[in-house]
């Protein structure tokens, strides 16, 4: 059995260009020839990343509304959390791989883990900032229990959980690219591939860049939708 | 069956750590406490040093940033910068651009130490109550002496979890200086043909645990340094409230 079996067939190329990649230097011209090679480990890196963060904001959603009802379990499960999320995620991967075998799924359950910790804490203190004189405005009106939670709460407490959701969607790009290791795809196969080439270098440093970036908008986008409140008052 | 043979692994793992033996090829002999002590001094070494610097360089720009409170956009954007840029690509931008070797690892691995101690020391700095740095101010301190006596005593746990943010991260991203031309923790984890399973999951358990065991004890140097004013707030806010909610609303009639 060999777990790191050689990375999935993403060779070093430093063809074209007029021997610029050979002098190693940025090379637009072996970038835009090139550009093909990484389209296929970007649709990884975005699949291996995003389902990380849906099936972790769920969970970490779920145990802060356990945890705002049963304050008790706020200290377990924020321990619990980052003492996870303080393990390296190269170790992770690696320790996972005897158990769950090489593949996305290795990658999927670690980045998962990692998002947890970021999410829970944010929806904490999320729930944690409602006005007490809102709450018990609702309570006046004669809100259920339930009711307060979608109607007052959740809905006051969405921009300190979609921040949560920000850094750690820009933290699982980040991590997703050791996800290599674990036998899944990514762009980190192709940095690791040809770390002492400019050029490769480059495109995937910018592409990863790009992504977290993009990745931020869109949630900060879907925050400003759902709470069209705070745009009135801005 | 699975599960015995997923403990063997880990135990065949545990051992390499303790015991040197013949590589897989059996060309040479490799792991050992020895050579993990080696390994895990040389991953401590350029990360310490990455730390070091980095503390050297964020803490004094976040400290007078913060106490004049200006350019948020810049303390504050460098986390966010910061986070967006993958680990993996800044040392492939240090390796690709610098070079292989110790300094361009510590180069690389103190860009991503500074912006959690930057953004936190600024951020610190701020969340510091007005209201004492004015009755501070009116007793006469100058500006330094109330950074040095009000301002960086209560500032000093938010920074010091920036500094261990930071740790953790380094010792992380220190696993992959093989890459730099460097040994480290890594090592056997991106040598697998020498090292086998055994070296490679070895590896992966001895950097978990030194990371772990660095986390916890500045999690608890963080207490030590947390002001014990601090600590009393927080037991108070964990307190319930006495006061029955009812009785504030007769404020509004």
């Amino acid at each position: 059995m060999s777990l790191i079996a050689q990375s999935g067939g993403f060779l070093r190329d430093r063809t074209g260009d007029s021997g610029c990649p050979s002098n190693n230097g940025i090379c637009l011209g072996w970038m835009v020839d090139h550009l093909d090679r990484y389209w296929s480990p970007f649709l990884e890196h975005v699949v291996i990343t995003l389902i990380p963060l849906t099936i972790g904001f769920a969970i970490a959603l779920s145990m802060g509304l356990l945890a705002h009802r049963q304050k008790w379990l706020i200290t377990p499960l924020t321990g619990f959390t980052s003492a996870i999320y303080t393990i390296p995620s190269i170790s992770s991967f690696l320790l996972l791989l005897p158990i769950t075998g090489r593949g996305n799924d290795t990658a999927i359950i670690a980045l998962t883990a990692y998002t947890l910790v970021i999410i829970f804490r944010n929806v904490i203190t999320g729930l944690a900032g409602v006005p007490q004189h809102a709450v018990d405005a609702a309570r006046g009106m004669g809100l259920t229990n339930r009711q307060l939670l979608f109607r007052i709460e959740l809905p006051l407490a969405l921009p300190e959980i979609i921040a949560g959701l920000r850094i750690a969607a820009a933290t699982t790009v980040g991590l997703a690219a050791f996800a290599y290791l674990a036998g899944a795809g990514g762009l980190g196969a192709n940095i690791d591939a040809d770390i002492d080439f400019r050029g490769n270098v480059l495109v995937c440093g910018v592409i990863l860049t790009l992504l977290a970036a993009a990745l931020d908008f869109i949630v900060l986008s879907i925050q400003r939708l759902l709470t069209p409140w705070r745009r009135a008052a801005a | 069956m699975i599960i015995a043979g997923i403990l063997d692994t880990f135990g065949g793992a545990i051992e390499f750590i303790f015991q040197r033996r013949p590589s897989d090829a059996g060309t040479v002999e490799v792991g050992g406490l020895g050579e993990i002590v080696n390994l895990a001094g040389n991953h401590f070494a350029v990360s310490f040093l990455a730390i070091v610097i980095s503390i050297a360089v964020s803490v004094p720009i976040g400290l007078w940033l913060g106490h004049l409170g200006r350019a948020e956009l810049l303390a504050v954007g460098v986390a966010n910068v910061g986070r967006a840029v993958p680990a993996l690509a800044i040392i492939g931008f240090c390796v690709a651009f610098l070079g292989t070797g110790f300094r361009n690892l510590a180069f690389a691995l103190t860009l991503l130490a500074i912006p959690p101690i930057l953004t936190n020391t600024y951020v610190g700095m701020r969340q510091v109550d007005p209201e004492l740095v004015d009755a501070a101010r009116g007793q006469g301190l100058s500006g330094f002496q109330i950074v040095r006596k009000v301002e960086w005593p209560l500032a000093l746990p938010t920074i010091f979890g920036g500094i261990r943010i930071s740790v953790v991260t380094v010792l992380a991203t220190a696993i992959i200086a093989p890459a730099a031309g460097l040994d480290s923790l890594g090592t056997p984890i991106f040598s697998e043909e020498i090292y086998g399973d055994e070296g490679v999951l070895g590896a992966a358990i001895v950097v978990a645990l030194l990371t772990l065991v660095t986390d916890a004890g500045f999690a608890f140097v963080q207490r030590l340094v947390t002001p014990k004013g601090l600590k009393v707030v927080a037991r108070e806010k964990r307190r319930p409230r006495l006061m029955p909610t009812s009785i504030r609303r007769v404020q509004h009639p």
